[in-house]
């Protein structure tokens, strides 16, 4: 069988995964290193009706996506780390109406301007509370361009089924690599459409009435019912309400929707985990690095095997606990002072056997990174 | 239909002050609507925060009440998503030319066909009378308790600055005149503003030497004047009222359409 096989970099296997995934509308603004999804969008989406714009600002473009996904459409935007401080406020909004859409930061070194060509994984916990409020939110990344695809398929199925914002948080590396991508087939990957109500018009239409599934069916705008939509506490019509009441079980429906479905949402690769003495975790380009490690070192008879997350929001507690549980060493590899480290340390059995191996000096993490870090653990030199 | 039916009327009676500008406001805009036959589902409602963006609420169409400052970004991806559909954002003056400034002069540039009514009541009624870019230079609020040095926009010239196809100005004292640019504007194929000075008889009026909202109506009469007229040529103070640009220019949804179509002849 013939495949369509590309070569073409990160930025480029996300933006063919959303169109794979029936991406009808994109707003963004330049930023580096993401700007090769607007570019390659603009031209795209047009040739299948779809819509492109650059807008004013990273804030606007976070606000039309939403707009538009109100239509009934499938919508993303792309940004760097300055851009999605900035979309914060309208993701927040998303969380609330319960909108579909996919935002994806191509993570630079930070804070504030930082290294914006230089790759970094700094904004995990800003995917995760950057936006003000009791929340939950889903965050995918990947280490490689399939991944990339996978991952942004992924991200619009668990945007349509959840109705939530989606994070897709690559780095600067993932995106700029070029290598091999295999395009699926029409199929191939499930893709999930949305769900839209079969209330009748005139009927009452209850937008925010979760079914016993919890899922939320939804009336376009422009659609035979007519509705509210807004980012104040609201009712099951969408109508304002400060009642305890309404307010607590909103709060709770929002948050549990995601917490309450963590492993449907984790997505985890396991590499030599099931004898593996020490544990590497990982997550983005970082793993790929990881992984080099692992393999050279089973060469040698070492026991070692690597968990690489793919989902990181719902953080996968449990079954991070089990693996921590089952090694005798847990080292998570990085590219910021952390992040997911004390996330891990929180779930292992025994915190003081969780350690760091981490780069954040703009370079990408080395094998020779983690490899002094395992010396030090396993006594041979500081 | 009746103006009840467009309206919500289980959430009345509405939230605004006694005296508020308001209700005039949407009492105008749904007469516009009937006036020109747009059917309810093919109007969506699109407001950020504030008093005036309460008016979503209110209204029987597909409504969205947004954030500060960013209802016409919101409105920009409906639109363009769904050009078929009527676009209404109603804003206030905080919300249209401050917070929402950037928003507000990208979607004249693009012309994108989007009424805006800015409801001008010179003040952030919402947070309880601070000063806004178009409360005055002098004019008191909480947060000028020593009188405003700021200078005020002209709403007008900046929307024709930042290029919107249909400008017009009008103030709730002059009701038939208000539907009736409110028409024109909704009808209108491009980026339509309204700016509408409405009382805050309470926060403005209060600060200001108002006696309520009957003494600012007045001054709304005595303040303003036909575009060009006599008057304005003898006392150049007074503030102009009417439609200052009605042109047909470029839409953006029409010419996205075109890119969609040549992109499709590359192929």
């Amino acid at each position: 069988m013939k495949k369509n096989i590309l070569f073409v970099q990160g930025n480029e296997a996300c933006a063919e995964a959303a169109l794979y995934a029936g991406l009808d509308f994109f707003a963004g603004y330049p930023i580096t290193p993401s700007t090769e999804i607007a570019e390659l969008l603009s031209y795209q989406l047009p040739k299948r009706g779809g819509k492109f714009i650059q807008m004013e600002d990273e804030l606007s473009s976070m606000c039309a996506i939403i707009g538009a996904s109100l239509t009934g459409t499938k919508v993303m935007t792309a940004t760097s780390g300055p851009g999605f401080s900035l979309k914060q406020e309208a993701i927040g909004f998303a969380v609330m109406t319960e909108t579909p859409c996919v935002i994806v930061n191509v993570q630079r070194a930070g804070p504030s301007t930082g290294l914006p060509t230089s790759g970094s994984q700094g904004d995990v916990m800003q995917a995760r509370w950057g936006t003000h409020g009791e929340h939950a939110i889903i965050t995918l990344t990947a280490s490689n361009n399939q991944d990339v695809f996978a991952m942004t398929v992924e991200a619009f199925n668990l945007s349509e089924t959840f109705r939530t914002p989606v994070i897709l948080l690559f780095d600067e590396v993932v995106a700029h690599t070029r290598e091999r991508l295999i395009i699926p087939e029409q199929g191939e990957i499930n893709v999930v459409e949305r769900l839209k109500t079969s209330v009748k018009e005139g009927t009452d239409y209850h937008p925010y009435l979760p079914r016993e599934d919890g899922r939320l069916p939804m009336s376009d705008f422009g659609g035979v019912h007519r509705f509210n939509v807004t980012g104040l506490m609201h009712d099951m019509w969408g109508f304002p309400s400060t009642n305890p009441k309404i307010v607590y079980g909103l709060m709770h429906h929002l948050v549990d929707k995601i917490q309450g479905h963590t492993r449907e949402i984790t997505r985890i690769k396991e590499f030599f985990v099931d004898d593996a003495e020490y544990l590497f975790i990982s997550y983005g380009s970082s793993a790929r690095t990881a992984l080099h490690v692992v393999k050279n070192r089973r060469a040698r008879g070492e026991k070692l095997g690597l968990l690489e997350l793919q989902t990181l929001w719902p953080f996968p507690v449990d079954f991070v606990a089990e693996r921590c549980a089952s090694v005798d060493c847990v080292i998570v590899v990085e590219m910021n002072m952390g992040q997911i480290f004390h996330e891990v340390r929180k779930v292992s059995d025994a915190p003081d056997k969780v350690f760091l191996a981490n780069q954040i000096d703009g370079s990408f993490i080395t094998p020779t990174d983690i490899l002094n870090i395992l010396r030090i653990i396993q006594g041979k030199g500081s | 239909m009746a103006v009840r039916d467009y309206i919500r009327e289980r959430f009345f009676p509405h939230i605004w002050c006694p005296g508020c500008g308001h209700g005039t406001v949407m009492g105008c805009m749904i007469r516009a609507i009937e006036n020109l036959g747009i059917k309810k589902n093919d109007i969506v409602l699109v407001s950020g925060i504030g008093c005036s963006s309460r008016i979503c609420g209110y209204l029987d169409f597909h409504t969205l009440h947004t954030l500060h400052g960013r209802a016409l970004a919101f409105a920009t991806g409906v639109k363009l998503s769904r050009p078929e559909l009527t676009l209404i954002v109603p804003m206030g003056d905080g919300d249209a030319v401050a917070i929402g400034g950037n928003h507000f002069i990208h979607a004249a540039r693009r012309n994108i066909d989007v009424t805006a009514i800015i409801m001008n009541n010179s003040v952030y009624g919402m947070t309880g009378g601070q000063y806004s870019p178009l409360t005055g230079y002098g004019n008191f609020s909480t947060t000028s308790p020593y009188g405003n040095i700021d200078q005020s926009f002209d709403t007008v010239k900046l929307a024709l600055g930042a290029g919107a196809s249909f400008v017009a100005r009008t103030t709730t004292y002059h009701v038939t005149s208000m539907i009736n640019i409110l028409e024109k504007a909704i009808a209108h194929k491009g980026f339509s503003v309204v700016e509408i000075l409405t009382q805050c008889p309470v926060y403005f009026g209060r600060k200001n030497e108002f006696a309520g909202a009957v003494d600012m109506l007045k001054y709304y009469r005595t303040h303003t004047t036909p575009i060009g007229s006599k008057m304005k040529k003898k006392y150049p103070d007074l503030i102009e009222r009417g439609i200052f640009v009605q042109e047909e220019r470029p839409e953006y949804c029409t010419e996205y359409d075109k890119i969609i179509k040549k992109a499709n002849e590359e192929r």
